[in-house]
């Protein structure tokens, strides 16, 4: 029987920030490389982002946020996905995280940050490239 | 216990991982597939399925949500699953449907799932019916299939759904619409959502002349309702119909008995909730005793919660006096 495995992304917006136009640059991007793309929508709280990530069983999750509040959000993020044990998810973050701050932004599980300007195909490398090492 | 025996543990205790990683592996055909389904069947069948359909743009996200927290306020547990399509070129989906469900996320009594149609035909994906059993075998009172915004040939929603509801709006066709084949063959239930637009009367009865003109006799006629999903008008009572078309299926009396009495229950309890917590307050306003404990807590001599028991407690002893 045919398998038909596809990677399943969340892209997230957590916080307060209202711009999403880079966020869904990146969602069409995923999908038209063939992958299921769920998006949050605007304003999620860490709680709604994970429990989000739970149900829908994904395999990778891109956090956006242009309002700097990622030192406040992201750990709090990463610390609810430990919680309910979803540490084999990918976590990547993108918008406006500054140079000084990715380093920290890693520690916390973050695997990679991918500022404004990365060309998609970047993104949709390192996310396949990446999954298919852990498989 | 096998991973597969770990997980099918999980889903009928209603653990939301298990249920999300069962789901995961029908959709995928992946080989526990077979055994999975094996051990959750047997507990399937108690829960009442619904099927939305209707032209994309009608709102039917924004309606489910609605309907997900009129269902939650009478106190029933909700699955959902939300069909989007496929790319036929890329093989991939952009799957939007929670966006209009996000508050509903951290509600531990509803379950929310976004599935892609994978390229199946028909408004929902193969494995739609799966994790439709596995939602109930999960123990859910009620499971909501929202398919693909659909065209008028999206008819796989009836080997999954026991009530159909078709959601129309105004402007989205003409009388001649209402007439094709198709999903309006299909409706249990039809609503025209968007109803505080200018026509909304007018497709009512379009829709209801088109269901007089049916040769077909058949014991359940399907009721046309209004709805403006945005502020939830006309929820409650397309609830109540659904609610109608169950029990007409399960053909029975007591079922209507019960569905009026936890309607009842459900309206009693939340009108008593509003009155005692108004007038309980305003009495302690009045005495003095609200403000002390606030400057009390402010100071962090009280917490909020000793002081509500307190203030309960000394309500109920004036009670009594």
């Amino acid at each position: 029987m045919q398998k038909t495995k596809k990677i399943r992304v969340l892209i997230a917006k957590p916080g307060l920030d209202s711009h999403d136009r880079g966020a869904k640059v990146v969602a069409r991007a995923l999908r038209d490389a063939g992958m299921e793309v769920i998006y949050t929508g605007l304003r999620q709280t860490p709680e709604q982002i994970v429990e989000t990530a739970l149900q829908e069983d994904v395999d990778v999750i891109g956090l956006s946020i242009l309002s700097g509040a990622h030192k406040t959000l992201f750990p709090r993020i990463m610390r609810l996905l430990k919680e309910k044990e979803l540490t084999d998810v990918m976590v990547f973050a993108g918008g406006i995280i500054p140079e000084e701050d990715v380093t920290e932004m890693k520690k916390l599980g973050i695997k990679e940050i991918f500022g404004p300007g990365t060309p998609t195909e970047t993104i949709i490398r390192y996310v396949v490239d990446n999954l298919l090492q852990r498989t | 216990m096998t991973k597969t025996e770990e997980i099918a543990k999980g889903v009928l205790s209603g653990n939301r991982r298990s249920i999300a990683k069962a789901i995961t592996i029908i959709e995928n055909n992946e080989p526990e597939t077979p055994e999975l389904v094996a051990k959750i069947y047997p507990h399937t069948g108690k829960a009442h399925i619904i099927g939305l359909t209707g032209a994309g743009g009608a709102g039917k996200s924004t309606l489910i949500e609605k309907i997900v927290k009129e269902y939650r306020r009478r106190g029933k547990t909700v699955g959902v699953v939300a069909v989007d399509p496929t790319s036929p070129f890329t093989g991939g989906a952009f799957l939007g449907d929670r966006i209009r469900m996000q508050e509903l996320s951290t509600d531990e009594d509803v379950f929310i799932r976004s599935m892609a149609t994978r390229n199946y035909a028909g408004g929902i994906a193969k494995a739609t019916k799966d994790a439709v059993r596995i939602l109930d075998a999960a123990g859910k009172d009620v499971i909501i299939v929202e398919t693909v915004g659909a065209g008028q040939s999206e008819v796989e929603i009836i080997k999954v759904a026991q009530t159909i509801v078709v959601i129309h709006a105004p402007g989205l066709g003409d009388e001649i619409q209402a007439i094709k084949a198709g999903i309006m063959e299909i409706a249990d239930i039809f609503v025209v959502n968007k109803a505080d637009r200018e026509n909304a009367d007018k497709a009512v009865i379009d829709i209801q002349s088109n269901l007089q003109m049916n040769n077909k006799e058949s014991p359940w006629k399907p009721p046309v309702l209004k709805t403006i999903a945005l502020t939830g008008e006309g929820v409650s009572e397309l609830l109540d119909e659904i609610e109608e078309h169950r029990c007409f299926l399960e053909g029975d009396l007591v079922c209507k008995k019960t569905t009026l009495r936890t309607k009842a229950e459900a309206e009693l309890v939340e009108a008593i909730r509003e009155r005692v917590t108004t007038s309980l307050i305003e009495e302690l306003k009045k005495e003095g005793r609200f403000d002390q404990l606030i400057h009390e807590i402010m100071e962090k001599k009280t917490d909020p919660v000793s002081a509500a028991e307190k203030l309960v407690k000394k309500a109920a002893r004036d009670v009594e006096a």
